[in-house]
């Protein structure tokens, strides 16, 4: 099993309070590389909470968030990145002025190494530095099904393929974990077949963690290897679809008892 | 494919800068000693030129970045103040002799580059705490350091009577530094036109390579930028930077084309044209994030400007309609109000005027109209 690998995302007591109220506390989740977990619980539970701590958003009150067995704590969000956590967000941030294609290369912004002399100058090492970016923001763009509206501002996508913009930008990050907020919100069954599908080729191709927020419940069962569930901040149940299916405090945190 | 069209467009564009410079030079030789030319023309292009590098500077931290700065003519009067003081002092130690020393135009060229290198560390002062707010704050905190640097240099003791006196340079400085009469204007027209094509080249190159492209994600969202990976701090206190630096040249280029320097014309207070609000207005009016907008919108601005204060169709209107001229910062917010209701994106929007796309864009935007034109008529007929 995969407990002798190390962990590529893990938390140890990860906590955050606003103020009197606990939005997350005693958070505690391994993910190994590779793996595709899935973060659900009811409205309000504090997912998108777990998710700001995971990225630097927020700085925890309690506990430590550690990649590759570095803790992180203090750091700020680019460094997160930096580090190798992306994500996406619940409602979609895209940068709406800029074509669909600068919005992966402005992803791609912290491992170009040409500086402002060579920017000004336009030295044969920002050429090929740009070369670089323009052939692999193509390749990421290709993969999401995009790579025909390059040239577009992100703005004018309809909804299901801004969605993908914003998966190909985080890809452009070279991220080691990927932390998807609800992807499927406000989406037909075909926009969340197809960004399944999408999901499944990144995986695939390249082989990094997933964590996923998401309400969609069939989407959930059908793709996750293990699902942790929340709620009031706590972990209520965490094991593999079958097992949180058949959990009664799951059963009674949706549906009441 | 996109490479060699890139070349192509470096080589068409260098191409018509170079000819159009060569045209200039021979106008210029031809007609240089001629009275309109020498005492309106020439005066009029260096005051555009100094407009368009400080529009489109400031359109770099405004339009690109999104933030709006209110003291840029502060790093144009460090600009303007540096490069006068400068040119004077060397002048002092007879470093050169007169305008036609070719060692004066080194001098000329050191001022320059040392007028943007001190607006640029001065923007580092402001620009790491300010930059850390945003909107509304930043702007007070912007205003308020226009304001701190003009009194500043109002209260700078050095220089004396002949130099720099309580703010006011005086006419030495027409003598015998930088300040140009109306034939070194003439004679140095070029070093004007160079300055300019070649600031407005370099903003150019930084918004089309990594920093542009992380100043408009900023822009457009600062939270999505940093879960991008973009330290959003070091780009913008960069940017702030490197669009001072063009605002002090800009002040350097100003400072050529007075014979006395005075804080009052950086201020609020005299309606004239350098104040920031002014070119906030040229920014908002040629379009945020078009820095042909901007050079476009500063000879617009300009002439606006001239037209109030020299047009002789001024003094044929009635008296409750001419009163307005007698303040021009009414006319400029009358112009704003005007672009932000009939077109709030300004002229060139985010459009960039471009020789090669010329006609390209031009048949796009016939095709769209006549699209729309089509569906409109379709509409109609079918209601």
């Amino acid at each position: 099993m995969p407990e002798q690998k190390m962990p590529v995302l893990e938390t140890r007591k990860l906590g955050i309070s606003f103020g009197g109220l606990k939005a997350v506390s005693d958070f505690n989740i391994k993910i190994f590389p590779g793996e595709l977990v899935g973060l659900i619980g009811p409205n309000g539970a504090g997912k998108t909470s777990v998710f700001n701590l995971l990225t630097g958003v927020y700085p925890p009150t309690e506990g430590t968030v550690i990649l590759d067995g570095k803790p992180l704590n203090g750091k700020k969000t680019y460094q997160f990145v930096e580090a190798g956590v992306a994500r996406t967000f619940q409602n979609i941030r895209l940068f709406k002025q800029m074509s669909v294609i600068e919005n992966v290369k402005a992803a791609c912004t912290k491992d170009i190494e040409y500086g402002l002399f060579a920017a000004t100058f336009r030295t044969p090492k920002f050429w090929k530095a740009e070369k670089a970016v323009t052939e692999k923001a193509m390749r990421l763009l290709e993969i999401c099904g995009l790579a025909d509206v390059s040239e577009l501002p992100a703005a004018s996508l309809p909804y299901g393929r801004q969605r993908k913009l914003e998966i190909a930008r985080a890809l452009a990050t070279d991220m080691k974990i990927l932390l998807l907020d609800e992807p499927a919100a406000g989406m037909n069954p075909t926009e969340t077949a197809e960004l399944l599908a999408c999901i499944q080729t990144i995986r695939e191709q390249f082989g990094i963690a997933i964590l996923l927020i998401e309400h969609d419940m069939s989407l959930v069962m059908n793709i996750c290897e293990r699902i942790q569930v929340i709620d009031y901040g706590q972990t209520i149940a965490s094991g593999t679809p079958s097992e949180i299916a058949a959990n009664k405090r799951v059963i009674a945190a949706y549906l009441g008892e | 494919m996109k490479k060699n069209k890139t070349a192509r467009g470096y080589f068409l564009n260098t191409a018509v800068i170079v000819l159009l410079f060569t045209a200039f030079q021979i106008l210029t030789a031809a007609k240089g000693s001629q009275g309109a030319f020498k005492l309106v023309l020439v005066p009029s292009i260096w005051q555009c030129c100094y407009l368009m590098v400080l529009a489109a500077s400031l359109n770099l931290v405004l339009g690109f970045m999104g933030q709006l700065s209110l003291g840029h003519c502060g790093f144009m009067a460090i600009g303007a103040y540096t490069a006068a003081l400068l040119s004077l002092a060397c002048e002092r130690a007879e470093w050169f002799d007169g305008k036609n020393d070719p060692r004066f135009l080194a001098v000329l060229i050191i001022s320059v580059l040392a007028a943007g290198l001190l607006a640029a560390l001065f923007s580092l002062l402001v620009g790491i705490p300010a930059l850390r707010l945003k909107g509304d704050y930043l702007a007070i905190i912007t205003l308020g350091f226009g304001m701190i640097i003009i009194n500043i240099i109002n209260n700078l003791p050095f220089c004396g009577q002949d130099g720099l006196a309580l703010g006011s340079a005086g006419a030495s400085l027409y003598k015998n530094g930088l300040g140009f009469g109306s034939k070194a204007k003439v004679q140095f027209l070029w070093f004007a036109l160079a300055v300019t094509i070649l600031s407005l080249t370099l903003l150019f190159m930084f918004v089309r390579s990594k920093y542009g492209r992380a100043i408009k994600a900023i822009r457009d969202d600062e939270i999505a930028a940093s879960a991008s990976g973009i330290n959003t701090s070091k780009y913008k206190v960069l940017t702030f930077a490197y669009s001072a630096f063009f605002a002090g040249i800009a002040g350097a280029l100003y400072a050529c084309t007075n014979a006395t320097l005075s804080t009052s014309s950086f201020a609020f207070t005299n309606g004239g044209i350098l104040n920031s609000t002014f070119v906030v207005v040229m920014v908002v009016l040629g379009g945020m994030g078009s820095l042909t907008g901007s050079a476009v919108a500063a000879v617009i601005m300009f002439l606006v400007n001239y037209e109030i204060k020299n047009g002789q169709w001024v003094s044929l209107l009635p008296a409750s309609l001419s009163g307005i001229f007698e303040y021009p910062m009414l006319v400029y917010a009358l112009v704003l109000i005007i672009v932000i209701l009939f077109r709030p994106k300004g002229i060139f929007g985010t459009y960039e005027f471009s020789l090669q796309n010329l006609i390209p864009d031009i048949r796009n935007a016939i095709k769209r109209h006549r699209a729309a034109k089509a569906e409109k008529e379709e509409a109609k007929a079918n209601a």
